[in-house]
């Protein structure tokens, strides 16, 4: 990957966990579980540009391809909405209406794109939750502008030293498809393995 | 979770594979014998004369399943691969590992570690099962001399010492091989380790074993990103696949050797399953090939502990997890190359 270009999704990936987002551009690791499966079958069904068109006078595009040369970003937008001529995108995620940090910066994102390249303000957006068919509006103000740019920054940072920053172990292990790449328990308990290590060349029978 | 996938050997010389829709077709003489999805298959090994389409090689090498060309004994002749994929940074902390003399012994040794104490496990275990008391002697002095080999590998400072302790351990195990043999011993006497080829039955059925063992490191290696050919403890060498050697060390007495013994000690093996060649060669026949391979196959399904990451799975996935352990130290998230230990 070009280490200026930063793929939109990418943030919300480190934002999660910064190891996930470094196994998966800096490792090219991807494995598939339940969750990214149901994930790439709703973004399956958004991401076709033919249907884009008029919806009750508002003017819908789909898989938009979205840039920001300035801040270095490629990405795609499920949908944006034209209302007037001010951008509206609209993230389709899967499960129920939920607040996530890590979703309202990747939308925040995509809309500091749609600002570069119409030269509008993008003032909103929304993430539809799937499951539960609603709505969530996202304003972008400045607190979320500049926590996207420092994002940015530190996945920059990241990409370009090629490291990979250790498991976090917990919670969000439990979710992710790329547990079986990451090893977050055998990794993150350095001391276990520095007692099997000495377990090795010793005889302990039961 | 990865999830093991069946591989489907083909052992019928003559026989046609070819993909039809999502599906691969065995024909023998233009008659279906067999017909599976390709999602459930994690690859295809064929032994001698098999015919391949190109597009169910296309399709393998496309979807990164594996497809192994073997000879009528199991030997490697060729693989169908897809472009180069995964990690060019893993290999290349591979190969910086392998000129970093710090590195490369601590790995070499905690694999022939690994080795040995597995092979003190079915030294023990053969112990444990025999009510012959000459043979349980015999096998605790092995036992006993594996245990003094691991306190002096811990001292090793260099490869060849590392590679002395394990050529003199493997010598030991051999030694006493024949008493882990239950039934037909005559027949299946181990006259010391020969390879190429096998003069005798056990060296035949194991050496057989472990080429398909061999091809599921290097199918483990690839699957993560390694190189197959850099290794550690075992020399370069062109064609050879160094890397798959060093993984393989740690599963040869528990997958392996432990197979053999249990097709013999349970005789779905017998002395009829060989074929014997002017000079002395002796080699698996087809039924006794079929047999071992849907042995392997079953053993390969059934569900083991992993030690050290404390997680159910089956014993075939194994490989695949100690290629991630290892890809995993040679990226600097692990200090030290835990090896798979049998309890």
């Amino acid at each position: 990957m070009d280490e200026a270009t930063i793929p939109i999704s990418a943030l919300n990936q480190y934002t999660y966990c910064s190891r996930r987002c470094a196994l998966i551009h800096v490792e090219q690791t991807f494995e598939e579980n339940i969750y990214t499966m149901r994930g790439r079958d709703l973004h399956e069904r958004t991401d076709t540009p033919e249907e884009s068109g008029w919806e009750d006078g508002i003017r819908i595009e789909r898989a938009l391809p979205l840039w920001n040369n300035r801040l270095g970003l490629i990405g795609k937008a499920d949908v944006v909405e034209f209302h007037g001529e001010t951008p509206y995108p609209v993230e389709y995620k899967h499960g129920r209406l939920h607040k996530y940090e890590n979703d309202d910066l990747q939308l925040c994102a995509q809309a500091l794109c749609l600002e570069e390249m119409t030269g509008q303000p993008v003032p909103r957006g929304a993430i539809f939750h799937h499951s539960s068919r609603s709505r969530r509006e996202v304003a972008f103000d400045h607190e979320l502008h500049n926590l996207v740019e420092i994002t940015i920054k530190a996945i920059r940072g990241m990409f370009s030293s090629k490291t990979i920053p250790p498991p976090v172990n917990d919670a969000r292990c439990r979710n992710c498809s790329l547990q079986e790449a990451c090893m977050p328990s055998a990794i993150a308990e350095q001391k276990r393995t520095r007692l099997l290590h000495e377990n090795l060349f010793r005889v302990i029978d039961p | 979770m990865h999830q093991l996938l069946n591989t489907l050997y083909i052992t019928t010389e003559g026989a046609y594979l070819h993909l039809d829709h999502d599906t691969l077709k065995v024909e023998v003489e233009k008659e279906t014998k067999l017909q599976v999805p390709i999602h459930h298959l994690g690859g295809v090994v064929c032994f001698g004369n098999v015919m391949v389409s190109p597009f169910a090689m296309h399709r393998c090498a496309e979807d990164g399943r594996f497809m192994v060309l073997l000879d009528r004994n199991g030997r490697f002749k060729a693989r169908v691969e897809g472009p180069v994929s995964g990690n060019v940074l893993l290999r290349k902390a591979q190969h910086e590992a392998m000129t970093n003399n710090q590195i490369t012994i601590s790995i070499a040794k905690n694999i022939v570690a690994g080795k040995i104490q597995n092979t003190r496990q079915v030294i023990l275990r053969g112990a444990r099962d025999t009510d012959d008391q000459q043979d349980v002697l015999t096998l605790k002095a092995t036992a006993e001399s594996l245990g003094g080999a691991l306190s002096r590998l811990s001292n090793c400072e260099d490869l060849d010492q590392i590679r002395g302790v394990e050529g003199e351990s493997a010598r030991t195990y051999f030694g006493s091989f024949d008493k882990l043999v239950r039934e037909d011993r005559e027949s299946f006497k181990l006259n010391g380790r020969t390879r190429r080829p096998p003069l005798d039955r056990m060296n035949a059925l194991i050496s057989f074993i472990y080429a398909l063992l061999m091809n599921d490191c290097v199918a483990a290696a690839e699957g993560v990103g390694l190189d197959p050919q850099m290794g550690f403890l075992h020399a370069l060498r062109p064609g050879r696949a160094a890397l798959a050697l060093d993984l393989m060390e740690e599963f040869r007495s528990i997958l392996a050797d432990r197979l053999a013994l249990t097709l013999v000690n349970r005789r779905q093996i017998n002395k009829n399953c060989f074929i014997e060649r002017p000079g002395g060669a002796i080699h698996l026949n087809d039924e006794g090939r079929k047999e071992v391979v849907i042995a392997y196959q079953k053993r390969k399904q059934e569900e083991i502990l992993h030690p050290f990451l404390e997680q159910k799975m089956p014993i075939g996935l194994i490989p695949h997890v100690q290629a991630r352990l290892l890809a995993r130290t040679l990226r600097g998230d692990m200090e030290e190359y835990i090896p798979f230990l049998y309890r």
